[in-house]
C-alpha cells in the first residue's frame, strides 16, 4: 500500500451543505437504478387494482358523486394514498433498517453532514419518489376516462408537499420506536385511518360532524381535496388553507423528526 | 503546533463514567497511539473527536476547530476509520467511496481520481465494482480504511484498525500508517495491540477506565517507568512472592506475568536485592506491556 496525500482545502461548511443533500441522493439514485423496475411496476398496479376493485365494484353501486363519476372520484382520491405509503413507509423502514441495522447513518456523521442534513436529504429524496408515483393513478384514472385537464399539472407539487410531510412523519416514527417490530402499532394506529378517513372512497361531507372535525386534522384529507380541486379545475382560496395544512405538517414533522433522530445518533 | 488537544474531556453514561478527565494532545504530523483494553474508553474519545459523542465537561480542539461545536466543519479534513464495518454492503466499493467523495465535497472532475487513488492505495482496484456485503472482512477494512483517506484528510482516526486482520494485512496496514505520518497526516490510532502502538506511535497515551494513566514516546516511557532491563523469576508460588517482597524492600517495581514474576529497573536494583533473590533471574529487554500492566494493573494482548 502507498499513498499521496494532498492537503484538504478547508473551505467554510454551511448549515445546510448541498453536498451533503448530494451525497445522500448520489447513494439512492444509485440503489434506485437497481430497483425502479419493480417499484414503478408496483406504483402503477396497484392504482389500477383499486379501481377495478372499487371503482368498477362500488361503481356499479354509486354511479357518481355529485357531478363526478365515482370511478373518477376515487382515481383522484388514490393520489393521496399512494404518496401516503410511498413516502410513510419508506421514512419509517427504509431510515431504521439504515440506523440500526447497516449503520449507514453513523458511517455518514463521522463525516461533514449532521444529522439534520441526513433527514432533510432522505425525506427529499422520498418526497420526490411520492411526487412521481402519485401521479401513477391519475394516469390509471385517465384509463378509466378521467378527462385531463391543466390543473393535473399541479399534482405532483401536492404529492411532493405531502410526500414531505409523511416521509418526516415516518423517520421520525422510526427514531422513536425500540424495534422495527413496533411499526406494527403505528401503521394499525395512525395509518391504515389516515387513510380510511381521507375522503378517498367516499366524501366526507355526509360523515358525521365529529368524523368531518377530524379529518379536517389529517393531512391526507387537504391533500385529496386540494388534488380533486387541481384535477377538475374547481381550485378557490380555501386550497390555500389545504395547501398551508400540508406545509405546516411537513414543518412539524421536519422538526420532530431531526430532534429526535438527533437523540437517536448523537450521544 | 497540535492538531488535536483535549482538555478534561469527562463522558458519562449513566452511572458508567466512560472518559474520566482526558487531557491529550496530538502534535501535528505525528501517531498517538491510544492504548488500552476493551472498556478502557477509548471509542468513546474517538466519537467525542468526531462529535458523534457529546462530552459532559472539558474542551477538544480539532485542527484548530472546537469540537462539538465546530465539528463538521473539523469532520471535512478528518478521515475516520471506525472499529466497526458500517459499509453500505447494497452499494459496490467504488460506489461507497462515490458518496465519501461528494461527501467531502471534492469537486465532481476530481471525484473519480480521488476514488481511483484511495482504492489504490489499498488495494482493491481489482474488487472496485464488488459490493461491499460481498468483500471478505479484511478487504472490508481496507474499504474503510479507503473511504477514510479518499479525500486526503489533515487528520485520520483510526480506530482499532487491525482487530481480526491477518497478519499480512496488519503489516500492510502498518506501513500504510508509516507512510501518512512521514506525508505530515497526523495520526490517532486506537490499539489494544502493544507491538502495534510500540511499532508506529510517536507518543502513546495509556488509558485504562477512562482514564489517562501513561503518555510520551514508547521508550520515554519504558525508560521512566521500567528502566532499561527485567529479571524474569520463575518457580513455586512461594517462590515467587519471596522475589515480588525481596523486591518491594528494595524499592524496585515488580510485574505478575502468569507463571512467573519480573523485577523490573534492574539496572537500577541494589546488590543486596541480587544477594536476597539468590539465583539469577533470567535477564530481558523491558517492554511497553511492563509499563501498560505496572500503570493499569490491566493485561493487555
Amino acid at each position: 500500500m502507498s499513498v499521496t496525500v494532498a492537503r484538504p482545502t478547508a473551505t467554510p461548511v454551511r448549515w445546510l451543505e448541498p453536498s451533503a443533500i448530494a451525497a445522500i441522493w448520489t447513494r439512492e439514485v444509485t440503489l434506485f437504478s437497481r430497483y425502479w423496475r419493480s417499484t414503478s411496476f408496483a406504483a402503477l398496479v396497484e392504482p389500477l387494482v383499486y379501481l377495478l376493485a372499487f371503482g368498477l365494484g362500488f361503481g356499479s353501486l354509486v354511479a357518481a358523486i355529485g357531478d363526478v363519476p365515482y370511478i373518477q372520484f376515487l382515481g383522484t382520491g388514490i393520489v393521496a394514498s399512494a404518496v401516503l405509503f410511498t413516502s410513510v413507509f419508506a421514512g419509517m423502514y427504509t431510515t431504521f433498517i439504515r440506523r440500526t441495522f447497516q449503520k449507514v447513518y453513523d458511517a455518514l456523521l463521522a463525516a461533514p453532514i449532521d444529522v439534520h442534513e441526513i433527514v432533510i436529504g432522505e425525506a427529499l429524496w422520498i418526497s420526490t419518489k411520492a411526487a412521481v408515483y402519485g401521479c401513477a393513478p391519475l394516469l390509471a384514472a385517465m384509463v378509466f376516462g378521467l378527462p385531463p385537464s391543466w390543473g393535473m399539472l399541479l399534482v405532483p407539487a401536492i404529492a411532493f408537499l405531502t410526500g414531505l410531510g409523511f416521509a418526516l412523519f415516518g423517520i421520525l416514527a422510526s427514531a422513536s420506536v425500540p424495534s422495527i417490530d413496533s411499526f406494527n402499532y403505528i401503521t394499525s394506529a395512525v395509518v391504515t385511518p389516515l387513510f380510511l378517513v381521507s375522503g378517498t372512497f367516499f366524501p366526507l361531507e355526509n360523515a358525521p360532524e365529529w368524523a368531518q372535525r377530524l379529518a379536517y386534522l389529517n393531512p391526507l384529507y387537504h391533500c385529496v381535496e386540494l388534488v380533486r380541486d387541481a384535477v377538475f379545475v374547481t381550485l378557490s382560496p380555501v386550497d390555500l388553507v389545504h395547501a398551508a395544512v400540508l406545509a405546516f405538517f411537513a414543518a412539524l414533522m421536519g422538526w420532530l423528526a431531526v430532534r429526535t433522530m438527533r437523540l437517536r445518533l448523537i450521544g | 503546533m497540535s492538531a488535536l488537544t483535549l482538555d478534561g474531556v469527562v463522558k458519562r453514561f449513566g452511572d458508567v463514567t466512560a472518559v474520566d478527565g482526558l487531557t491529550l494532545t496530538v502534535p501535528a504530523g505525528t501517531c498517538l497511539g491510544l492504548l488500552g483494553p476493551n472498556g478502557a474508553g477509548k471509542s468513546t474519545t474517538m466519537r467525542m473527536i468526531t462529535g458523534q459523542v457529546l462530552p459532559d465537561s472539558g474542551r477538544i480542539t480539532v485542527l484548530g476547530l472546537r469540537v462539538p461545536e465546530e465539528s463538521k466543519q473539523a469532520r471535512a479534513q478528518m478521515g475516520v476509520v471506525p472499529q466497526q464495518d458500517n459499509l453500505d454492503g447494497e452499494l459496490t466499493a467504488r460506489q461507497n467511496l462515490e458518496v465519501f467523495a461528494t461527501l467531502y465535497r471534492i469537486p465532481a472532475e476530481q471525484r473519480a481520481a480521488a476514488v481511483d487513488r484511495a482504492l489504490g492505495v489499498v488495494g482493491l482496484l481489482s474488487r472496485q465494482h464488488a459490493r461491499a456485503e460481498t468483500l471478505s472482512g479484511g478487504m472490508k477494512r481496507r474499504l474503510l480504511i479507503a473511504r477514510g483517506l479518499v479525500h486526503s484528510p489533515a487528520l485520520v482516526l483510526l480506530d482499532e484498525p487491525t482487530v481480526g486482520l491477518d497478519p499480512q494485512v496488519r503489516a500492510e496496514l502498518w506501513v500504510l500508517v508509516d507512510e501518512l505520518r512521514t506525508r505530515g497526516v497526523t495520526v490517532l490510532m486506537s490499539t489494544h495491540y502493544i507491538e502495534e502502538a510500540q511499532r508506529l506511535a510517536d507518543d502513546v497515551a495509556m488509558m485504562s477506565h477512562g482514564r489517562l494513566v501513561g503518555q510520551g514516546p514508547p521508550r520515554s516511557l519504558m525508560r521512566t517507568h521500567v528502566g532499561e532491563r527485567a529479571w524474569e523469576y520463575y518457580g513455586s508460588e512461594q517462590r515467587l512472592q519471596e522475589v515480588a517482597r525481596a523486591a518491594q524492600r528494595a524499592g524496585v517495581p515488580t510485574r505478575s506475568t502468569g507463571p512467573s514474576v519480573s523485577v523490573l529497573r534492574a539496572e537500577d536494583a541494589p546488590p543486596s536485592l541480587q544477594a536476597d533473590l539468590g539465583e539469577p533471574g533470567h535477564e530481558r529487554e523491558t517492554t511497553l506491556e511492563d509499563v501498560f500492566v505496572l500503570l493499569t494493573g490491566e493485561n493487555v494482548e
